[in-house]
């Protein structure tokens, strides 16, 4: 036999994730990324200061700020905020349940595939602002049409990507299951979602992306209150900071929630053995 | 007792993967299937495990006819497939899902133990080496105390001496409960050393075509010239297998005929 003669030994430790950055390095890594945003702010802030331009249209970032305050100290910029919030929660929760369970469903029954499939397919294709005169005459001009719209926004990103992720599981991961006679819904539970739970992570965050979107459509459309219909009036009374002010605290906001869902997520693909890891994110 | 009658399988696209194989398996036989690529040696395990279905013939398990994965036979692959976001211990205890904890992690302790990763038990699959990861594999087809255990070329991808290693403590854990073991190699001296019975599989369509007894005791001892001759029956008799022109043998005999040229 050729392979007699002892070989060494195949290492036992694979190599640790590299040696931990420097206390510099962990700091200056979230700084490289308001870098960009400060810079230019700070740029226009000076180009306005130094008078190249009035800054009427596009007001400084000072003035931006300041109508965050007013907005602040009189209470209205947490009523806005909530009102907003509130509806993407709600959206956001009804879709993502909507499109976990359904893309779950078709993701793993083919039947049921070949059944649902090509008609959540032909709804995704319409834009899905063409609901909205239909959800208002259904549900009214009020929040059940807003949530409606914004969970409609979710559910596809979702559903996409649930489905898509279970169909990508590998075959050899759910003969394990099978060898140790999974019922249908211990397959999806202990092996399919935790598969896909990496792939799920991305498109709840895709799903809460189109959230924020959805979310300005429908205050756009009709509403007292909310971000959106800061936007709006700002428009309609020719103050920009303001459009600026809630532009601004909807970039906070989605960032926000996007490394909400990312921060809590974390734990649970601790185990991933990836590229994106191993670079420390 | 594993009773396969006259099991083929033939693919959708034509191909005869496997032709009426028999072979009866005793309650803690090892048997290591060998045979050149495409013989149907995979097949084979795999209608065994219930996995994939057999287009014919029967897979029967102390009178119970398999057709789908049964408690009562558990498998190991090339691959070690285990679960990459469960830890060591929690992968060996997977298929113990229906004990109550307390017993679940006792056995689960155990095997970790008998494997000897102990230490290694809070550690996700990526951090374990091949042989480790093989290691969890074995221990996780094992824990739910399998009647049957079949190995699907569970050492291939392991370096030589991980391999022995491997195969010595195999046989270790087979001594605790005597599980019937079927093994599928390609390793002439992993089936020398560690089965009762080789039986040799010829391609195209994969079929039985000898069977060797190994009356070795054990340990068995790799360097005894009693090893080597064994080792040279299995070689010869898998090259006739490829040589197209020796017809194939009557495989109904008994045993101490085996080295018949």
């Amino acid at each position: 036999m050729i392979s007699d003669a002892p070989v060494l030994q195949q290492s036992s430790e694979p190599a640790e994730t590299a040696a931990a950055p420097s206390r510099i390095v962990r700091y200056a890594r979230p700084v490289l990324g308001v870098l960009l945003p400060l810079t230019l702010a700070l740029g226009w802030e000076l180009v306005v200061w130094v008078g190249w331009s009035n800054g009427r249209l596009v007001p400084p970032p000072s003035r931006v700020f300041a109508n965050i305050t007013e907005l602040a100290r009189s209470g209205e910029l947490v009523r806005h905020i909530t009102a907003t919030l509130w509806r993407v929660a709600l959206g956001f929760a009804f879709g993502v349940v909507a499109g976990t369970l359904l893309g779950a469903i078709s993701g793993y029954w083919s039947l049921a595939r070949r059944l649902l499939d090509p008609t959540v397919q032909a709804l995704r294709a319409i834009p899905s602002l063409a609901w909205v005169p239909l959800f208002i005459l259904w549900l009214g001009i009020f929040e059940t049409s807003k949530i409606a719209l914004i969970a409609v926004g979710v559910f596809f990103p979702v559903y996409l990507g649930v489905m898509g992720a279970i169909l990508a599981v590998d075959r050899k991961i759910v003969e394990v299951g099978r060898t140790f006679r999974l019922s249908g819904p211990a397959m999806i539970r202990r092996i399919l979602l935790p598969a896909v739970l990496p792939a799920y992570v991305v498109s709840l965050r895709v799903g809460l992306g189109l959230g924020w979107m959805f979310v300005v459509a429908a205050e756009l459309i009709g509403a007292s209150e909310g971000l959106g219909y800061l936007l709006l009036d700002g428009q309609q009374l020719g103050k920009p900071a303001q459009i600026l002010a809630a532009i601004v605290i909807f970039a906070i906001l989605g960032k926000l929630t996007d490394w909400l869902i990312e921060v809590a997520a974390a734990p649970f693909l601790r185990w991933q053995d990836a590229f994106g890891r191993a670079k420390g994110a | 007792m594993l009773a396969l009658h006259r099991v083929s399988k033939t693919y959708p696209n034509g191909v005869e993967a496997l032709a009426r194989f028999s072979a009866e398996i005793h309650q803690g036989e090892i048997v290591a299937i060998i045979g050149g690529s495409g013989c149907g040696k995979s097949t084979l395990l795999r209608a065994i495990a219930g996995l994939d279905r057999a287009s014919s013939g029967t897979v029967t398990l102390d009178d119970e006819a398999i057709a789908s994965p049964h408690a009562k036979i558990g498998i190991i692959f090339q691959e070690p497939r285990l679960l990459p976001w469960l830890s060591v211990a929690d992968n060996i205890g997977f298929g113990l899902a229906d004990l109550p904890a307390a017993e679940r992690r006792e056995k689960v302790a155990r095997a970790l133990e008998r494997v000897r990763l102990t230490e290694k038990a809070q550690a996700w699959p990526r951090e374990l080496s091949g042989g480790q990861a093989q290691r969890v594999a074995i221990a996780r087809a094992l824990v739910p105390q399998p009647e049957v255990l079949l190995l699907d070329e569970p050492f291939s991808a392991l370096d030589a001496f991980t391999r022995r290693d491997l195969q010595d403590h195999l046989l270790d854990l087979w001594a605790d409960t005597r599980p019937t073991l079927m093994l599928v190699t390609h390793d002439v001296d992993e089936a020398v050393v560690l089965a009762d019975r080789v039986l040799v599989m010829r391609p195209r369509p994969g079929r039985l075509f000898d069977r060797i007894e190994i009356n070795l005791g054990r340990p068995r001892d790799r360097n005894s010239p009693l090893f080597e001759n064994f080792k040279r029956s299995v070689l010869t008799s898998l090259d006739r297998s490829l040589d197209r022109s020796v017809p194939d043998r009557d495989a109904t005999q008994g045993p101490g005929q085996a080295m018949w040229w």
